[in-house]
Protein backbone atom coordinates (compact mmCIF):
# COMPACT_ATOMS: atom_id res chain seq x y z
CA UNK A 1 0.00 0.00 0.00
CA UNK A 2 1.44 3.32 -0.97
CA UNK A 3 0.37 5.67 1.96
CA UNK A 4 3.91 7.95 1.90
CA UNK A 5 1.85 11.22 0.20
CA UNK A 6 -1.59 11.34 -0.46
CA UNK A 7 -4.04 8.73 1.43
CA UNK A 8 -4.80 6.99 -2.49
CA UNK A 9 -4.59 3.07 -2.40
CA UNK A 10 -4.50 2.33 -6.36
CA UNK A 11 -4.32 -1.47 -7.03
CA UNK A 12 -5.16 -3.16 -10.47
CA UNK A 13 -4.01 -7.20 -10.03
CA UNK A 14 -4.90 -10.55 -11.65
CA UNK A 15 -5.72 -11.87 -8.02
CA UNK A 16 -9.18 -11.29 -6.11
CA UNK A 17 -9.79 -8.05 -4.39
CA UNK A 18 -10.62 -7.14 -0.76
CA UNK A 19 -13.23 -5.14 0.42
CA UNK A 20 -11.75 -5.61 3.84
CA UNK A 21 -8.47 -4.21 2.57
CA UNK A 22 -10.27 -0.98 1.08
CA UNK A 23 -12.04 -0.57 4.30
CA UNK A 24 -8.54 -0.66 6.50
CA UNK A 25 -6.97 1.76 4.44
CA UNK A 26 -9.80 4.51 4.53
CA UNK A 27 -10.96 4.07 7.96
CA UNK A 28 -10.13 6.99 9.54
CA UNK A 29 -10.84 8.61 13.86
CA UNK A 30 -12.02 11.28 11.89
CA UNK A 31 -14.67 9.98 9.55
CA UNK A 32 -17.90 9.36 10.14
CA UNK A 33 -18.53 8.01 6.92
CA UNK A 34 -17.10 5.40 4.65
CA UNK A 35 -18.72 4.75 1.47
CA UNK A 36 -18.46 1.86 -0.57
CA UNK A 37 -19.22 0.55 -4.75
CA UNK A 38 -18.76 -3.08 -5.53
CA UNK A 39 -18.78 -3.80 -9.07
CA UNK A 40 -19.62 -7.49 -9.36
CA UNK A 41 -19.81 -9.69 -12.72
CA UNK A 42 -23.82 -10.22 -13.78
CA UNK A 43 -24.95 -13.01 -15.74
CA UNK A 44 -27.65 -11.15 -17.77
CA UNK A 45 -26.13 -8.18 -20.24
CA UNK A 46 -29.03 -6.52 -22.82
CA UNK A 47 -30.93 -9.70 -21.97
CA UNK A 48 -28.52 -11.74 -23.11
CA UNK A 49 -26.96 -14.50 -20.73
CA UNK A 50 -23.04 -14.13 -19.48
CA UNK A 51 -21.12 -16.94 -19.26
CA UNK A 52 -17.97 -14.90 -18.08
CA UNK A 53 -15.88 -11.60 -18.61
CA UNK A 54 -12.84 -11.33 -19.38
CA UNK A 55 -10.72 -8.04 -18.67
CA UNK A 56 -7.29 -6.59 -20.01
CA UNK A 57 -5.85 -3.17 -19.30
CA UNK A 58 -2.76 -1.27 -20.06
CA UNK A 59 -1.96 -1.09 -16.59
CA UNK A 60 0.58 1.37 -16.70
CA UNK A 61 -1.33 3.93 -17.91
CA UNK A 62 -5.06 2.62 -16.19
CA UNK A 63 -2.68 2.98 -12.76
CA UNK A 64 -1.74 6.49 -13.77
CA UNK A 65 -5.41 7.13 -14.64
CA UNK A 66 -6.63 5.48 -11.58
CA UNK A 67 -4.55 7.91 -9.73
CA UNK A 68 -5.46 10.72 -11.15
CA UNK A 69 -9.51 10.06 -10.36
CA UNK A 70 -8.75 9.41 -6.91
CA UNK A 71 -6.93 12.55 -6.62
CA UNK A 72 -9.04 14.61 -8.10
CA UNK A 73 -11.84 13.06 -6.17
CA UNK A 74 -10.00 13.80 -3.02
CA UNK A 75 -9.86 17.68 -3.88
CA UNK A 76 -13.66 17.84 -5.55
CA UNK A 77 -15.03 15.85 -2.47
CA UNK A 78 -12.41 16.86 0.18
CA UNK A 79 -12.61 13.01 0.87
CA UNK A 80 -9.76 11.56 3.83
CA UNK A 81 -9.10 8.64 1.75
CA UNK A 82 -9.61 7.03 -1.42
CA UNK A 83 -9.09 2.77 -2.60
CA UNK A 84 -9.51 2.15 -6.25
CA UNK A 85 -9.00 -1.57 -6.96
CA UNK A 86 -9.48 -3.08 -9.75
CA UNK A 87 -9.24 -6.68 -11.22
CA UNK A 88 -7.83 -8.38 -14.27
CA UNK A 89 -8.05 -11.72 -16.51
CA UNK A 90 -10.76 -14.15 -16.29
CA UNK A 91 -13.70 -13.35 -14.34
CA UNK A 92 -16.81 -15.52 -13.36
CA UNK A 93 -19.95 -14.45 -12.83
CA UNK A 94 -20.43 -12.89 -9.16
CA UNK A 95 -16.58 -12.17 -9.32
CA UNK A 96 -16.01 -8.55 -8.30
CA UNK A 97 -14.46 -6.98 -10.94
CA UNK A 98 -13.72 -3.48 -9.12
CA UNK A 99 -14.09 -1.78 -5.61
CA UNK A 100 -13.92 1.94 -4.65
CA UNK A 101 -13.91 3.09 -1.11
CA UNK A 102 -13.84 6.19 0.08
CA UNK A 103 -13.72 8.14 3.61
CA UNK A 104 -14.88 12.00 4.43
CA UNK A 105 -16.10 13.33 8.07
CA UNK A 106 -19.88 13.16 6.78
CA UNK A 107 -22.09 11.27 4.54
CA UNK A 108 -22.85 13.40 1.76
CA UNK A 109 -19.15 13.80 0.23
CA UNK A 110 -18.89 10.00 0.92
CA UNK A 111 -21.93 9.29 -1.61
CA UNK A 112 -20.97 11.98 -4.05
CA UNK A 113 -17.29 11.33 -4.40
CA UNK A 114 -17.81 7.15 -4.20
CA UNK A 115 -20.24 7.94 -7.40
CA UNK A 116 -17.84 10.62 -9.10
CA UNK A 117 -14.71 7.76 -9.10
CA UNK A 118 -16.41 4.90 -10.82
CA UNK A 119 -18.38 7.02 -13.58
CA UNK A 120 -14.41 8.39 -14.14
CA UNK A 121 -13.22 4.91 -14.11
CA UNK A 122 -15.41 4.04 -16.67
CA UNK A 123 -14.87 7.00 -18.97
CA UNK A 124 -10.98 7.13 -18.71
CA UNK A 125 -9.56 4.33 -17.19
CA UNK A 126 -7.75 2.06 -20.14
CA UNK A 127 -9.36 -0.95 -19.05
CA UNK A 128 -11.19 -3.55 -21.48
CA UNK A 129 -13.92 -6.43 -21.61
CA UNK A 130 -14.92 -9.44 -23.06
CA UNK A 131 -18.11 -10.65 -22.37
CA UNK A 132 -18.79 -13.85 -23.49
CA UNK A 133 -21.76 -15.86 -24.39
CA UNK A 134 -23.07 -19.45 -25.14
CA UNK A 135 -23.10 -18.66 -28.68
CA UNK A 136 -19.90 -16.02 -29.14
CA UNK A 137 -17.68 -13.23 -27.81
CA UNK A 138 -17.31 -9.36 -27.63
CA UNK A 139 -15.90 -6.56 -26.44
CA UNK A 140 -18.00 -3.97 -24.81
CA UNK A 141 -18.31 -0.89 -26.11
CA UNK A 142 -16.32 -0.88 -28.91
CA UNK A 143 -18.43 -1.40 -31.75
CA UNK A 144 -21.58 0.69 -32.74
CA UNK B 1 7.49 2.44 -35.08
CA UNK B 2 5.73 -0.59 -33.36
CA UNK B 3 2.51 0.45 -31.77
CA UNK B 4 0.86 -1.27 -29.20
CA UNK B 5 -2.54 -2.74 -29.32
CA UNK B 6 -4.95 -3.86 -26.71
CA UNK B 7 -8.80 -4.92 -26.19
CA UNK B 8 -10.50 -4.79 -29.57
CA UNK B 9 -7.44 -3.24 -31.07
CA UNK B 10 -5.24 -5.91 -30.91
CA UNK B 11 -7.61 -8.15 -32.98
CA UNK B 12 -7.83 -5.54 -35.77
CA UNK B 13 -3.96 -5.27 -35.79
CA UNK B 14 -4.08 -9.61 -35.55
CA UNK B 15 -1.32 -9.30 -32.66
CA UNK B 16 -0.30 -6.89 -29.39
CA UNK B 17 1.42 -4.44 -31.63
CA UNK B 18 1.40 -3.70 -35.24
CA UNK B 19 4.32 -1.68 -37.22
CA UNK B 20 3.96 1.73 -39.23
CA UNK B 21 6.79 3.80 -41.33
CA UNK B 22 7.08 7.11 -40.65
CA UNK B 23 5.40 7.54 -38.02
CA UNK B 24 7.75 10.52 -36.18
CA UNK B 25 7.58 13.45 -36.63
CA UNK B 26 3.96 12.93 -38.27
CA UNK B 27 0.79 14.04 -35.74
CA UNK B 28 -1.83 12.07 -33.90
CA UNK B 29 -4.30 12.92 -36.32
CA UNK B 30 -1.90 11.64 -39.10
CA UNK B 31 -1.67 8.13 -37.26
CA UNK B 32 -5.16 8.13 -36.59
CA UNK B 33 -5.82 8.68 -40.59
CA UNK B 34 -3.21 5.72 -41.89
CA UNK B 35 -4.63 3.40 -39.03
CA UNK B 36 -8.05 3.56 -40.52
CA UNK B 37 -6.32 3.46 -44.09
CA UNK B 38 -4.24 0.49 -43.07
CA UNK B 39 -6.55 -1.40 -40.98
CA UNK B 40 -10.35 -0.95 -42.06
CA UNK B 41 -11.70 -2.33 -38.85
CA UNK B 42 -10.67 0.78 -36.51
CA UNK B 43 -12.85 3.10 -38.79
CA UNK B 44 -15.77 0.09 -37.82
CA UNK B 45 -15.21 1.04 -33.88
CA UNK B 46 -16.95 3.53 -31.98
CA UNK B 47 -13.65 5.69 -31.52
CA UNK B 48 -10.47 5.28 -30.74
CA UNK B 49 -7.86 7.19 -28.78
CA UNK B 50 -3.85 7.06 -28.97
CA UNK B 51 -2.03 7.49 -25.95
CA UNK B 52 1.90 8.69 -26.06
CA UNK B 53 3.74 7.77 -23.35
CA UNK B 54 0.92 6.87 -21.01
CA UNK B 55 -1.13 9.95 -21.52
CA UNK B 56 -4.22 10.81 -23.96
CA UNK B 57 -2.76 12.26 -27.00
CA UNK B 58 -4.29 15.27 -28.37
CA UNK B 59 -5.13 15.17 -32.48
CA UNK B 60 -2.38 17.96 -33.19
CA UNK B 61 0.44 16.32 -31.09
CA UNK B 62 3.56 15.48 -32.80
CA UNK B 63 5.02 12.04 -32.03
CA UNK B 64 8.30 11.55 -31.58
CA UNK B 65 11.13 8.49 -32.19
CA UNK B 66 11.61 6.30 -28.75
CA UNK B 67 7.49 7.79 -27.68
CA UNK B 68 5.42 4.78 -26.42
CA UNK B 69 2.24 5.08 -28.83
CA UNK B 70 -0.57 2.71 -27.91
CA UNK B 71 -4.12 2.17 -29.55
CA UNK B 72 -6.64 2.68 -26.84
CA UNK B 73 -10.16 1.52 -28.59
CA UNK B 74 -13.36 2.53 -26.53
CA UNK B 75 -12.94 1.45 -22.42
CA UNK B 76 -14.75 -0.74 -20.80
CA UNK B 77 -13.66 -0.83 -17.13
CA UNK B 78 -16.23 -1.10 -13.72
Amino acid sequence: MDNSAAPIDVVLSPEPLSLEACRDFVAHPSCGGLCFFVGTIRDLNLGQTVTHLEFEAYAPMAVREMRKIADAAREKFSLRAVALHHRTGDLAIGDVAVIVAVSSVHRAPAFAGCEFVIDELKKHVPIWKKEFRPDGSHWINARP
Amino acid sequence: MKILCFGIAREIAGGPSLSLDGVAGTTVADLRRRLVRTYPGFGELVSFAVARNEEYAADDEVIEAGDEVVIIPPVAGG
